[in-house]
């Protein structure tokens, strides 16, 4: 099974680099979707998948009886999760700014920081 | 820049109180002396950086102290005469700093008995250099001149940090008592001819030999006291001392031997012919500045005592009379305005004072006795003919070199003083106030003084500078006005006849040289096709590197996870088994087919409604992954964050044009690089998966969340608990997206859309 998921993960990466390169800022912000999801399942995968034990205490015990899944990553991922999330909400702000301001969505057209030699001489 | 006024201001006590500060620093080594006069040393050392051996470490000797004389005597000269000099001028506060941070710095450099310790004293008068050149920075010649020598002398200075790094290495210490003590195993050394490149390039770029000798007369861009101070008396002999410093532990091979003779002879006689073609008269003075410093390199070359005792006086001679005549140049400067040897004459019925210093210390430099001048150059030439193996060569070009002195110091004392003008002054001239006139007045004094009565000078400071050169002070040759009729005498003679006639025919001789010099290859300006041709390529690497297209900065950062991740499995031949695929239920295969499924759904869709159902189909896949392998806190938070993504991104399409208005076509190589890219990921993943897992971490949080923080969700806790600080940097990296967030919305109104349209 972690053999899938790492299988998985690299479609996921496959996929977002190809929208990544996209010249449409909108299918860039798709690969940034799909490169925080293979993010996150490669910390996952990194401890393990431990199926039906979820790393809890039972009430009474000072520690889990038995083998629980690893908690370690499961908290970096849920940190990654929520940043991820905020770094997603800031491209999207930020991309529909850029188009409202510019009036395009093709990242090879925003050249206002950098003009093109032959537009600035 | 504003030169001096006609009414001096003096600048208060801002600026007289580093004329205090140097004097009793003089006065404080002056009480050194006895020590050192008997060969002794005194140091002092204090760590500093200990883990990386390097002491704050002093050492003073012969050699040291003269420098520390020289600076700190010389200092407080100039900074009395800068008082007057530059004391109205409106930053004068901050040229006080810059000049007593150099002088500082200078002193630590010539005391330092650490290699790193005395390249950062380097260093910083390398930087106060800079800013003492570039004080006349609202012009553009005093920004080039600074910057010039910025780059010279701290190039060479990286060059010698190297050398200086790999001697430290072959000798195993960086204090340089303890690496002079092994000059045998160093010169037998493999790395010896690198080490001395390398820190030869350092001396010979801060000391101005040919072929880097252009920077120093740009340098004079400096105002005068600076120019007195730092590039004739103290600062360009840095590298002079430098390798003073190092001779008793490199020096004697033939490598040592001819190079420091060959660039020596060639500064000297080329800045000599130099120095005869300049009109003004600072850029005169510049040049046999240069060339001393030719000579003083030369006689560093060789090993004799002869050579050492010439070194060691001329050191000391020149110091004395070049100081007293830029001083003195500064006075007429000041008095008349200008500094045009052609216009300038009949100076000594205004300037009465001025023109005896001028006098005295000129006849000094032209080796008349009973001038210190005179002994200087009777040991250069006894020195010279000591050269075992190229005693002409190095006589012939010390012949001509004086000799071109001799004219020059007619030129700058001679003409301007005693001779009609050839020309009206900018301003009627005067005689400087006093404290202009106390340094070129007393150093001049000193060179008579020390001509009379050489053995003052010679018990207490030559003497003891050749033993700290030769290790022993017997070697020391006598400094003696009348040493009886000898080869040394009679060539002094040619050399005034010489430079009598030089001087006589110098306006001739100086169209003439005018001429072919400007024939020659000019390294001023190629120093300016070099440094445009170096911004020629950075703007042809900028335009090659950061082209300001989003994608090929994206593709080359793919492009090197790829090559990164890719050539570190080849490089260490990490091997993947095939993977086992036993445990597989149909579950989790659906489950990793919806994950792909959508991802490919998402990537070849060009309808954006379908794109972003694709995503929420991956983001749940994710999700329920998570469930199944027993994350659920992670699976609650992945499925909150997905609604609100597919929310965000459906609210923002209302308002984005549809997703291909022609700009859908595959493209075979991004594809491609994706492909590489997924593929060196999986099979990094599978690659790890055979490693053993380490849960040292994981079991420690397992056995402290109920007894320490007294939670049963494990994960909870480690998020609330045991790292509650990235918890809490994590709710402030989302609050600051959100602000950044608003404050982008909060103006939606196009800005500059016109161009924006227009654009191909």
């Amino acid at each position: 099974m972690e053999s899938l998921l790492a299988l998985s993960i690299g479609v996921l990466v496959a996929t977002s680099v190809y929208l990544m390169l996209a010249p449409n800022v909108l299918r860039f912000i798709f690969g940034l979707v799909l490169i925080s999801n293979a993010a996150n399942l490669t910390i996952f995968l990194a401890g393990r998948l431990t199926p039906g034990a979820p790393p809890l205490i039972a009430e009474g015990a000072a520690a889990p009886a038995k083998l629980v899944a690893n908690a370690l990553p499961q908290a970096l991922v849920l940190t990654a999760i929520v940043i991820g999330f905020g770094l997603f909400a800031f491209a999207l702000v930020l991309m529909f700014r850029a188009y409202t301001t510019l009036g395009t969505l093709y990242s090879d057209e925003m050249r206002v920081a950098e003009p093109r030699e032959n537009d600035s001489i | 820049m504003s030169e001096p006024t006609d009414a001096p201001r003096s600048g208060g006590v801002v600026g007289l109180l580093p004329v205090a500060l140097s004097a009793v620093l003089f006065a404080w080594f002056m009480t050194h002396t006895p020590v050192i006069a008997a060969a002794g040393s005194l140091r002092w050392e204090m760590a500093w950086v200990p883990a990386l051996n390097i002491s704050l470490s002093f050492l003073l000797d012969g050699l040291s102290l003269t420098f520390a004389l020289l600076i700190s005597g010389i200092g407080a000269l100039v900074f009395l005469y800068s008082n007057t000099y530059l004391g109205a001028h409106p930053q004068f506060h901050r040229f006080v700093l810059f000049l007593l941070s150099f002088m500082l710095a200078m002193l630590g450099l010539v005391l330092a008995d650490n290699l790193i310790t005395l390249f950062v004293f380097w260093e910083l008068t390398t930087i106060t250099s800079y800013l003492l050149i570039g004080f006349g920075h609202e012009t553009t010649k005093g920004r080039r001149s600074a910057l010039q020598a910025l780059f010279v002398t701290g190039a060479g200075a990286l060059a010698m940090l190297a050398g200086f790094i790999l001697l430290g290495f072959v000798a195993g210490s960086f204090e340089l008592s303890v690496i002079l003590t092994q000059s045998e195993m160093l010169k037998a050394h493999p790395l010896y001819v690198p080490i001395l490149i390398l820190i030869l390039a350092g001396t010979f770029t801060k000391s101005a030999q040919f072929p880097f000798h252009f920077w120093l007369p740009n340098a004079m861009a400096a105002p005068t006291p600076v120019s007195a101070f730092l590039h004739s008396a103290t600062m360009v002999k840095a590298g002079v001392y430098l390798m003073a410093r190092l001779h008793p532990g490199l020096a004697g091979t033939d490598m040592w031997l001819w190079t420091l003779t060959i660039f020596g002879a060639v500064t000297a006689v080329i800045a000599s012919i130099l120095a005869l073609r300049q009109t003004d008269l600072k850029q005169a003075l510049a040049y046999t500045t240069l060339m001393a410093l030719g000579v003083l390199t030369l006689f560093l070359g060789q090993e004799s005592g002869y050579a050492m005792t010439a070194f060691a006086t001329f050191l000391v001679v020149h110091s004395l009379y070049k100081a007293a005549l830029f001083l003195v140049v500064g006075c007429m400067d000041h008095a008349t305005g200008t500094r045009e040897a052609d216009i300038l004459g009949g100076l000594a019925r205004v300037m009465p004072v001025t023109a005896i210093a001028a006098a005295l210390a000129a006849m000094s430099m032209a080796g008349f006795p009973p001038f210190l001048g005179f002994i200087g150059k009777e040991l250069k030439y006894a020195g010279a003919l000591g050269v075992a193996s190229e005693p002409v060569l190095v006589v012939g070009a010390l012949l001509l070199a004086n000799a071109l002195m001799f004219a020059v110091a007619g030129v700058v004392a001679l003409r301007p003083f005693w001779l009609p003008a050839g020309g009206d002054t900018p301003r009627i001239p005067h005689e400087a106030p006093w404290p202009m006139l106390m340094g070129p007045v007393i150093l001049a004094s000193l060179g008579t003084l020390f001509g009379i009565y050489p053995d003052l000078l010679e018990r207490t400071l030559v003497a003891p500078t050749v033993a700290s050169l030769l290790g022993t002070i017997e070697d020391s040759k006598a400094l003696t006005l009348w040493a009886g009729v000898n080869m040394p005498l009679i060539l002094s003679i040619v050399t005034v006849a010489a430079g009598t006639v030089f001087y006589v025919i110098h306006r001739p001789l100086r169209a003439w040289l005018a001429r072919i010099i400007d024939a020659l290859p000019n390294f001023d300006r190629g120093w300016d096709r070099f440094l445009d041709g170096f911004k020629t390529f950075a703007r042809w690497q900028t335009r090659i590197i950061q082209t300001g297209v989003l994608r090929q900065y994206m593709f080359a950062n793919f492009a090197t996870v790829l090559v990164g991740l890719g050539g570190t499995m080849v490089a260490r031949q990490v091997a993947v088994t095939r993977p086992d695929l036993t445990d597989a239920t149909w579950q989790s295969v659906a489950l990793i087919l919806l994950i792909i499924g959508g991802a490919l759904v998402a990537t070849a869709t060009s309808s954006r409604i379908a794109a972003m159902a694709a995503l929420g189909v991956v983001g749940i896949g994710v999700a329920m992954i998570f469930i199944v392998f027993s994350a659920p806190d992670v699976a609650i938070t992945q499925l909150l964050v997905e609604t609100l993504v597919v929310v965000l991104v459906a609210v923002a399409l209302l308002r984005l044009p549809t997703l291909d208005a022609g700009g859908k076509r595959f493209r075979p190589v991004d594809a491609a690089l994706g492909l590489g890219v997924g593929t060196v990921v999986t099979l990094t993943l599978l690659a790890m998966l055979e490693l053993p897992l380490d849960r040292r971490v994981t079991d420690y949080f397992e056995v402290t969340s109920w007894s320490e923080a007294f939670g049963r969700n494990i994960v909870n806790v480690i998020l609330v608990d045991f790292r509650a600080l990235d918890t809490f940097g994590e709710i402030a990296v989302v609050v600051i997206a959100a602000l950044a967030a608003y404050a982008l919305l909060r103006t939606t109104q196009p800005l500059g859309r016109g161009k924006g349209k227009d654009e191909p």
